[in-house]
């Protein structure tokens, strides 16, 4: 029953409009900012740098309409005078503005250059840092969240902080240096000609942000009709059995429909309304190059500026939206940058599990005698679900978790490994308490195989040496043997060498969990915590996990979840769990003479139907 | 691709109607250019106002018009790529749900979920972008060729040169990072699939003590993926800087070069605007067109893809002259021969299975993985045909009634329940025209022993379930899956190990309540506890797709191996005989 998340189809809109939805907010926009910064530290000379390059390179580029408006100066003049348009100045202008321009685009490339470099080894660090903070956090944090929600804040969000770096520091420098430059060099022409600029943008602003406003809601509705088509088109072709044999194709479609109309509705609508602002845009600064014509003509005819003037003039006023634009942007993705960083740094500053110091080592040979002392723990303070809970077990025996699904059988190993801590009480190993002992030592004492295998990328050989990383071939090959792997292993093209990816079916379940025996077989830890397999491994191969489970526990202290009740009742102790707590424990005949709960959950097993 | 232009065809008028705007649009913004020159020319040069006003005012007319033109060619593009779409997804909807589970499997559920949404959107954005460039770029591009041309013959090859080192620019960036760019997709899916093995690890490799190596085999993909991101965004980088050079350089050489032209009399100072804009207009068309081009193969794949689907026939169909069931059937399942095997695999599934499941009477099945016993009970919903021999309900091939006539006799409950989203009500009562009652609503919920905690849910039967019923465990998840099928009253029910997820103790009660409220009907049962299915009539146990053994518990235990090793594994000696 995996859950799909609706998969999120094309952000931008048509013709590159950039208005992936309303941006979501960052709650606390200053401080995440701030500690992005912080992030960059070591790369401050470089950001100067940059900020250098752009003002350098933009200034150029802003100079140069100017410098090209000389040039059309110098032909008029040429043809207006006797003497002819005068080449050599023609000429020197055109050089002066060669260099002009390869020196603007130099500019640009090394600010582009450096920008990469600082936006590629910040996402390098976030990486980085998720990952050593994965290492770090204590297990109850990964059993409340979602592994889907880390995942993407390790990508997507990351993803998101890194381009729009990127993207938006170059943009912010480029658009206010560029914005202020042509506003100067546009009133060093004529004051007059810049009023008229001026007052076209508001006009353009105007009818912009009702077309976005409009266009904005029609997308919003969009996407929410996206996300619900996504979603009933995954549910019915996931439960397409279901469907099929219960005849709701008919219903399935009439609700398709439905909301295929209301993607229609809303489709058409926001592709129309954004594809608006090109035709807009393009028709208010033609009223704009109309007017300083009609000015410029005027003001030229009374001699008060050039033609080369009124070309360069133009050419500003074509250059003047774009950033202006820009920086209505800007804004918006400051905050998805805010917000998604806000997220990273959220998951950075979880609380992680205490650094252990001063701890006693752990004596080399274990007989493995294990001590419960009036145990309490819940998973939430306030609601205990183990309580004053205490027994003694002795090396070697084994101890069979019995309980109905959900009954909380792995708590019990959480608090074994020390994956969660009690909340008072004592669990102690040849008499240590394990608080005394590092935690990574406390787990080196467990085999552990659990129910759901879990294997690495990586070949049979590598995942088998898990736990010994030295072991060598020899070893690998005679714990295989042991867990009766090697059969099925030699029968694969690879051999030992075949590698285990998510999607390899060429090996069982039942066979992945023969491998994670092998692993723990080769890793020889002293007590175990078996998980045994229930309906998803067929009975060859659970006969062949039980004699390897088997195998493996003689001679150890060993914990198994128990769900065959030839292992239940051959048990030294059984702990009868039922809503987290362990209510009964005992063995066999003697939960049985006391007729609880066990003795219930024993003959409603084999109740005659 | 015949299934795609069908649904295009009446769309082509629009199309006709989409071009004549562009060509509007086009012409506008190809005469803009002429009105500035006279501007400058006539007006400024020659020193007249009126000049000026009438050519400003006839270019602000021009202007609306091309305006107005765009304004139309947006809204039939709009319109008719979404109409298209919206067609094509509701056809291709339709479609699946008329497939078969072969369709599905030779497809995979994710990719036909892909085809009906990602693929969708792809073509419908593409198709609109299309629309309003694929046309304009070249009629502007070539137009402003022209128009340049004829002003100045001499400087066309301005543009030719612009757009030659465009081309080479860009081709050149393509060849040096297009093969990357797969590359670094591999490593950024490698990153979040080593993350997700790390998080759904983490017990074990806290149990080994691996949390460093995991990281610095993390960080390793890290490193690798940096490093390549660096190389091609430094080279992407190189992009607008050489393109903003390429402008420049441009408006440069038309003003540098028009001087001379302008000395020898062929030319006008105006002109060297309009000349401007042309440039300006071609690269931009070029652009235009280099975007379509990128666009193209990629809503291509998606055609590709959508195409494939609608192509395909669902191989099981219902006949012409169908037999129709009565009301009421008995329920007699037949099975006579049948094999089966998966299309395009020469290794049949089931071998001549032959067996009878007689109303009032418990049928089970029982085998290991990959026994073929799941794929034995699709062929009685006819999820699956066979290949040989026949299925009879009540003596009638099952080939022979309409599907949906078939179904709504059958009570299927899936090894793993799902729900849908919606109420307890509506999951219960799902399906069938929804012509079932409140009371076939009650008493569903209490045979399935559901009752008990839906009525502590806060609403009751009105509780929301959330999609797959993620909201509920999966022992509740199973008892609605099943009290679905009661709610239906069929004559015929097929579980399919549905009784797995559920606690020893809420099995047997079920199963007991089952016996005693539906006496009459048909059960066939595949289960892997053993103790689900001790006290059935009839147990058949399935080896490699055949029929090994068939008989009652008892009788199983003496003669059949293969029962005897799944009893033992599952029961101790003793156990075995002390249920005789």
């Amino acid at each position: 029953m995996e859950k799909r998340k609706p998969t999120a189809i094309s952000k931008g809109g048509p013709m590159g409009m950039r208005m992936g939805g309303t941006p979501q907010k960052a709650k606390h926009f200053k401080k995440t900012m701030l500690t992005i910064l912080g992030y960059m530290k070591p790369y401050w000379g470089y950001l100067v740098l940059v900020v250098v390059c752009a003002v350098v390179s933009t200034a150029f580029a802003i100079a140069s309409p100017k410098i090209l408006g000389h040039m059309t100066d110098e032909i008029i003049k040429g043809l207006m005078g006797r003497k002819g348009i005068n080449f050599d100045a023609v000429a020197g202008i055109g050089i002066w503005l060669i260099c002009l321009y390869i020196l603007s685009a130099v500019f640009s490339y090394v600010q582009g250059w450096i920008m990469t470099n600082i936006s590629q080894k910040i996402t390098y660090a976030f990486r980085k840092d998720v990952s050593k903070k994965i290492s770090k956090l204590p297990l109850r944090y990964f059993d409340k969240h979602e592994n889907g929600d880390i995942v993407s804040r390790v990508t997507n969000d990351i993803e998101t902080i890194s381009q729009n770096l990127n993207q938006s520091m170059t943009q912010i420098v480029t658009a206010i240096i560029t914005i202020i430059g042509i506003l100067c060099m546009m009133i060093s022409i004529s004051w007059q000609l810049t009023i008229i600029a001026i007052l076209v943008l508001p006009i353009s602003m105007a009818f912009i942000s009702l077309v976005v406003k409009r266009s904005q809601k029609y997308y919003d509705k969009q996407q929410s009709a996206l996300g619900e088509i996504d979603g009933h088109v995954d549910e019915m072709f996931s439960n397409h059995v279901i469907v099929k044999t219960f005849n709701g194709e008919k219903q399935s479609i009439d609700e398709f429909n439905r909301i295929n109309t209301k993607l229609y509705e809303s489709g058409w609508k926001s592709q129309f309304l954004s594809g608006l602002m090109m035709p807009i845009m393009h028709f208010i600064s033609n009223l704009g190059y109309v007017g300083v014509a009609v000015v410029g003509g005027w003001l030229a005819i009374n001699g008060k500026i050039s033609v080369g003037d009124i070309q360069a003039f133009i050419q500003y006023m074509n250059q003047f939206t774009q950033p202006i634009s820009q920086t209505a942007n800007i804004a918006n993705i400051l905050q998805a940058t805010a917000a998604a960083a806000e997220r990273v740094f959220e998951f950075l500053n979880e609380k992680e599990e205490s650094v252990e110091t001063d701890k006693l080592s752990v004596p080399k040979i274990i007989k493995g005698e294990v001590d419960f002392k009036e145990v309490n723990f819940g998973y939430d303070i306030d609601r205990p679900i183990i309580k004053d809970f205490t027994i003694h077990i002795q090396p070697r025996q084994n101890v069979a978790i019995v309980g109905p699904t959900g009954a909380g059988k792995t708590t019990i190993v959480n608090l074994l490994m020390r994956f969660y801590d009690i909340d008072s009480g004592s669990i102690s190993i040849d008499n240590i308490d394990i608080k005394d002992m590092h935690r990574n030592d406390v787990r080196g004492l467990f085999g552990m195989v659990l129910q759901d295998t879990w294997l690495f990328y990586g070949t049979i050989a590598d995942n088998i040496a898990y736990g010994k990383p030295n072991a060598t071939k020899k070893e690998i090959v005679a714990a295989a043997k042991a867990a009766y792997a090697d059969h099925f292993i030699s029968t694969l093209p690879d051999g030992y060498d075949t590698i285990i990816s998510g999607t390899s079916d060429s090996i069982s379940a039942g066979e992945k969990q023969l491998l994670t025996i092998a692993r723990a077989i080769l890793a020889d830890a002293p007590m175990l915590i078996l998980d045994e397999a229930t309906s998803s491994v067929d009975t060859r191969t659970e006969a062949l996990i039980q004699s390897a489970m088997d195998k493996l526990s003689h001679g150890r202290t060993s914990f198994v979840i128990a769900h065959r009740l030839s292992t239940i009742k051959s048990a030294d102790v059984i702990l009868v769990m039922k809503d987290g707590n362990i209510i009964e424990h005992g063995n066999h005949d003697d939960l049985m003479a006391k007729k609880g709960y066990y003795a219930e959950l024993y003959s409603s097993q084999f109740s005659v139907v | 691709m015949k299934n795609l232009i069908k649904y295009f065809k009446p769309y082509i008028f629009w199309l006709i109607v989409l071009i004549a705007f562009v060509w509007g649009q086009a012409n506008a913004n190809l005469t803009l250019p002429d009105y500035m020159s006279k501007i400058v020319t006539d007006g400024i040069v020659g020193k007249n106002m009126d000049a000026v006003k009438s050519n400003g005012v006839t270019m602000l007319i021009v202007t609306l018009i091309g305006g107005l033109c765009a304004i139309a060619v947006g809204f039939i593009a709009s319109k008719i790529s979404t109409g298209y779409v919206r067609k094509l997804r509701e056809e291709t909807f339709i479609k699946v749900e008329k497939f078969s589970l072969n369709e599905f499997n030779s497809f995979s559920t994710a990719s036909l979920a892909t085809r009906v949404t990602n693929d969708m959107q792809q073509i419908q954005n593409v198709m609109a972008m299309i629309m309003r460039m694929a046309f304009l770029a070249p009629i502007m591009g070539i137009g402003s060729v022209i128009k340049a041309y004829h002003l100045a013959p001499s400087m066309s090859w301005i543009i030719l040169v612009a757009i030659g080192a465009l081309s080479c620019l860009i081709v050149m960036l393509f060849i040096v990072v297009i093969p990357k760019f797969s590359v670094i997709q591999k490593l950024v899916d490698r990153l979040s699939l080593q993350i997700k093995e790390t998080l759904t690890g983490v017990r074990v490799i806290r149990a080994y003590n691996k949390d460093k190596d995991q990281h610095t085999k993390f960080n390793r993909t890290n490193l690798k993926s940096t490093n390549l991101n660096i190389f091609v965004n430094r080279v992407m980088a190189l992009m607008s800087p050489v393109m903003m050079l390429i402008m420049g350089l441009s408006s440069l050489a038309v003003i540098w070069i028009g001087a001379y032209v302008i000395n020898d009399g062929n030319l006008r100072i105006g002109d060297l605007l309009a000349l401007m804009q042309y440039v300006a207009q071609t690269i931009m068309a070029f652009l235009m067109i280099s975007i379509v081009f990128v666009m193209v193969p990629r809503v291509a794949v998606s055609f590709r893809r959508v195409n494939e689907l609608l192509a395909t026939e669902p191989v099981i169909t219902d006949i012409d002259k169908p037999i129709h069931l009565p009301n009421k059937i008995k329920g007699l399942v037949k099975f006579d021969n049948v094999s089966f095997g998966y299309e395009g695999s020469d290794q049949p599934v089931l071998h001549d299975i032959s067996f009878t499941a007689i109303p009032g009477e418990t049928t089970a099945i029982i085998g290991g993985t990959g026994s073929g016993k799941s794929t034995l009970l699709n062929l009685i919903p006819r999820l699956y045909d066979v290949t040989k021999g026949v299925i009879l309900i009540d003596g009638i091939d099952i080939r022979n009634i309409l599907q949906s006539e078939l179904r709504s006799h059958l009570g299927y409950i899936p090894q793993k329940a799902s729900l849908f989203s919606g109420t307890v009500k509506s999951n219960v009562l799902y399906g069938d025209g929804n012509k079932k009652s409140e009371s076939d609503l009650e008493s569903a919920i209490n045979i399935a022993q559901a009752k008990e905690f839906i009525d502590k849910l806060d609403d009751g039967v009105k509780s929301p379930i959330s999609q797959f019923g993620s909201n509920v465990s999966g022992g509740q998840r199973q008892r609605l899956a099943i009290a679905r099928a009661l709610a239906k009253k069929p004559e015929i029910y097929l579980f399919d190990d549905s009784f797995s997820a559920l606690d020893f103790k809420t099995d047997s009660t079920l199963r007991k309540a089952l016996k005693k409220e539906v006496a009459h009907a048909t059960f066939i049962v595949i289960a892997q506890r053993i103790s689900t299915i001790m006290q059935a009539e009839k147990i058949i146990v399935i080896d490699e797709g055949r029929i090994v053994g068939e008989g009652t518990h008892q009788e199983l235990l003496k003669k059949s191996k293969v029962y005897r090793e799944i009893a033992q594994s599952q029961l101790s000696a003793t156990e075995l005989m002390e249920n005789k």
